[in-house]
């Protein structure tokens, strides 16, 4: 028990010390890696306090594919680097910086200090319907049924980001395909990693997605490590990034969210209402959902990592 | 029986503890990258490998200690590729400042 409590505490200093790191951290190539490491942290605390959903979701993605995206930003950014850190806030916006992070700060100590008794929970309603929907881990019951429409709108969030990166490439290459950075000579280490990894990490990613019904695990970490697999193979150069004007590859990011939505509007023909599973079919309906979703996820964070086109479209 | 296990599970864990840190104090301590580099697979394979042959006698079925092997080669696989391209590329572009 007080090795437990040890653990947790130093966990905390632990956790607390890397995040001060990051901030202060000079070269932003530094801060990123402090960032990997805080969330890695982050994903240990998560699985002290028995969220092991939420620990995978924030190593996969949060620490993972976050972590990966800002290194090439880091990379992109060097040559403006030194010009832009020349360049200090006035005291004003530093001002209200610092106000807003000392607002936000004791608003969550104000939280914690003074808990309300009881805790609020929804956790016996969600755990009070899990038959009905025939799912094991009530994570997953709350994403997909419960709250599906948060869901749903979070998969049009990413592909809107996507339009984002996307809108950053010049004219003359839209529709061409993105370039990732070089990677080892052919033949090397890296292209071994490439060759090895892949086929443990699709099963893997598989196998989060289907254990994501009664345990933790689901769509957007099974899509986070299919989307790392799939990096690692074009970061090795052993295949092209694909073209973003390519159909089928359009049709696979946009599959997810449309078969999602095509079941919640079905929603209003049979059961009662949008996004509501009949119940007999309600658990094949939610892993078809699943299924497709993860695909669009893996396609759509690995395009986000993969950066907006920067090669004419071959016609 | 089950003290033998345990007492098997303390020697390896803490060896294997004793070898991250050592690995970790390297890594501050070392003067160039190339032997920061070697200090950290030291952490990476013996410790790791220590810690997991620990836990080994602890796991409630054959499918949980396969996961913790499998663990223990993944990590081993992924180290063993990222020194090698760190150390690739310190000889490409001379040590960093």
């Amino acid at each position: 028990m007080i090795a437990a409590h040890v653990f947790d505490a130093a966990l905390a200093v632990l956790v607390l010390g890397v995040a001060i790191w990051t901030v202060t951290a000079g070269p932003a190539f530094a801060a990123v890696i402090g960032f990997v490491a805080y969330g890695l942290l982050l994903a240990l605390v998560w699985v002290r306090i028995a969220a092991v959903d939420v620990a995978l979701t924030e190593a996969a993605v949060g620490s993972g594919v976050t972590g990966a995206l800002l290194i090439s930003a880091a990379a992109r950014l060097r040559p403006t680097e030194q010009r832009a850190a020349a360049e200090q806030p006035g005291p004003a916006l530093r001002f209200a910086a610092a106000a807003l992070a000392v607002l936000v700060a004791a608003g969550l100590a104000a939280l914690v200090l003074f808990p309300a008794e009881p805790a609020p929970t929804l956790a016996p309603a969600a755990a009070a319907h899990l038959q009905a929907l025939d799912v094991g881990n009530p994570v997953t019951a709350v994403l997909l049924a419960y709250r599906s429409l948060d869901t749903l709108l979070e998969k049009v969030v990413l592909l809107l980001a996507l339009m984002g990166v996307w809108s950053l490439a010049p004219d003359r290459f839209w529709g061409g395909a993105p370039k990732l950075w070089p990677g080892g000579q052919r033949g090397g280490e890296l292209t071994l990693l490439a060759r090895l990894l892949p086929p443990i990490g699709i099963v893997i990613g598989v196998y989060i997605l289907w254990v994501g019904a009664v345990a933790p695990g689901g769509a957007f970490q099974s899509g986070a490590i299919l989307a790392a697999m799939w990096l690692l193979v074009m970061i090795a150069g052993l295949q092209k990034a694909p073209e973003i004007g390519q159909w089928r590859l359009r049709l696979i990011l946009v599959a997810g969210p449309a078969v999602f939505l095509a079941v919640g509007l079905a929603g209003f023909a049979l059961p009662n209402g949008f996004l509501s599973y009949p119940e007999e079919y309600a658990k094949p309906l939610i892993i078809a959902v699943e299924v497709v979703l993860t695909l669009s996820i893996a396609a759509i964070l690995g395009l986000l990592v993969a950066g907006p086109p920067e090669s004419e479209r071959q016609r | 029986m089950r003290v033998l296990l345990d007492l098997v599970t303390i020697i390896a864990v803490a060896a294997g503890a004793l070898f991250i840190m050592a690995g970790t104090v390297g890594l501050l301590r070392f003067p160039d990258s190339l032997s920061r580099l070697h200090a950290l697979t030291k952490a990476d394979n013996l410790g790791l490998g220590l810690i997991v042959l620990g836990l080994l006698p602890q796991s409630q079925s054959l499918s949980a200690m396969l996961k913790l092997v499998a663990i223990w080669l993944l990590a081993q696989l992924a180290g063993a590729t990222v020194t090698q391209l760190v150390a690739r590329a310190i000889r490409r572009d001379g040590q960093p400042v």
